[in-house]
């Protein structure tokens, strides 16, 4: 075959754009389900939650999460009516109030409260969903992302168990799964949600206080509850960018 | 040509980083996944491969389609929005594992060293199966117990007992129907089971 220079130039970025387009492949995605149309995150209604732990059991279920580990677990705060009257010693004394509780993570339940003065108040956690998330820009290996969803995920074949990423989280979200030695963490129940379902922790929330919501869904409740509600972010000092929206959040929180 | 004329150790050296290049782009394309990069700096087949997860709560939506009856009666009552999940649990058996996909060079020689986790067993739900995959009707006792014990921490306008004073040991469901739990006849259609046991 006799080519001259004229042919060349236009046969080679020719051929370069179709190798281009060989060499692209495509994910093998769920059908009828198109990433750029969701932008995922949480709300947590915490004067709904009784604490009853049946999103952590559900999400154990779900996701084959190993006892002594959790994507989701439950926080019982107490704040004494001596912290209430005195909020400056939270400042020079951080140790003391509030109180803390999740006797394996809230799964089975609380322990009946003995001392009845302060307030009480239970607050669901797990991953905040980050826009901007710590625990994606350290890893070294490119195998933790925000998928164009905005759901935070770990491509687990490709992790190498560092645990950077354990260490960045600021809600320590993440934790290495003890038979796999990846990181693993909540992913929304990606594997549900890509198919129209909710997260596992919604559907069996006998209150309601956890609703999956798709800030980018014009039609999804959550932008009728914004306009009558005020919501807050966990840290948002951190600028995470966190989408997991609590209601009702307590000051005390961190 | 008087240029080149002592540079043939240079051409040579050129040829070598040629050939260098060329080696690093052959093993590029073999090393690197097909996906990585297309949305970012992570390997898109990732999103696939998680979503490809089978779930194991099927959704109040699949029950109601076969009980629709209990749907109807559990819409009028107080616990219209549990989901039918919540109470009953996730309805699956584990089949035994069948036929795994054959692993590539790169997972072989990372077996080496770390023993591969075991495979994730298929799942039968009770959606699929019916018969084969049995719900265990939940203990009311436990059950219950679990969102009404009182404490402070619940909201107060939530129904809230302690367990021990109110019903002495009996199990909730002697007087209360899980499915429409009130007490007047009006909420519950099952009044006569409820007259059968004692009332407190």
């Amino acid at each position: 075959m006799n080519l001259n220079r004229r042919q060349m130039l236009i046969l080679l970025p020719a051929a370069a754009i179709a190798w281009k387009a060989v060499l692209a492949g495509t994910p093998e995605e769920a059908t009828n389900y198109t990433m750029s149309d969701h932008w995922w995150g949480m709300l947590i209604d915490i004067p709904k939650c009784i604490g009853c732990g049946n999103c952590v059991r559900a999400c154990q279920t779900e996701n084959d999460v190993p006892d002594g580990y959790f994507r989701t677990w439950v926080e019982r705060y107490h704040v004494s009516d001596w912290e209430m009257k005195n909020p400056q010693d939270i400042m020079t004394n951080p140790l003391t109030d509030p109180q803390v509780i999740s006797p394996d993570g809230g799964k089975e339940g609380f322990p009946v409260d003995t001392d009845t003065s302060g307030k009480y108040f239970f607050v669901p956690k797990m991953c905040n969903a980050c826009a901007d998330s710590p625990c994606t820009q350290v890893c070294p290996v490119g195998a933790t992302f925000v998928a164009p969803d905005g759901v935070v995920l770990v491509d687990q074949k490709y992790c190498l168990g560092c645990a950077y990423c354990v260490q960045a989280c600021p809600y320590g979200c993440r934790y290495i799964h003890p038979a796999k030695r990846v990181a693993d963490k909540c992913t929304l129940c990606y594997h549900r949600i890509t198919k129209g379902l909710t997260t596992a922790c919604c559907e069996a929330c006998p209150t309601g206080a956890r609703q999956l919501v798709d800030l980018k869904n014009p039609k999804d409740p959550i932008h009728a509850f914004l306009k009558t509600h005020t919501v807050q972010v966990l840290k948002p000092q951190m600028a995470t960018g966190a989408k997991v929206l609590y209601n009702g959040l307590d000051g005390s929180v961190r | 040509m008087s240029v080149f004329k002592d540079a043939g150790h240079l051409f040579r050296f050129a040829g070598l980083f040629v050939l260098a290049f060329l080696i690093f782009l052959v093993v590029r394309h073999f090393v690197v996944p097909k996906s990585f990069g297309q949305y970012g700096h992570y390997r898109a087949a990732a999103m696939g491969e998680i979503a490809a997860h089978p779930a194991k709560f099927a959704g109040h939506e699949t029950c109601e389609g076969c009980h629709s009856d209990v749907a109807d009666k559990k819409s009028k009552g107080k616990h219209a929005h549990v989901n039918c999940e919540a109470c009953h649990g996730a309805l699956f058996q584990r089949l035994p594992v069948t036929d795994q996909p054959k692993p590539n060079l790169y997972e072989r020689f990372v077996a080496l060293f770390i023993p591969p986790p075991p495979p994730d067993p298929p799942l039968l739900r009770h959606a699929e199966d019916p018969t084969s995959v049995k719900p265990v009707l939940p203990d009311t006792t436990v059950l219950c117990a679990r969102c009404h014990t009182a404490s402070a921490a619940k909201p107060k306008g939530f129904p809230q007992v302690v367990p021990a004073d109110h019903s002495s040991g009996m199990p909730c469901d002697t007087c209360h129907q899980p499915h429409s739990p009130g007490m007047d006849a009006a909420a519950a259609p099952d009044a006569t089971v409820k007259a059968a046991g004692g009332a407190k």
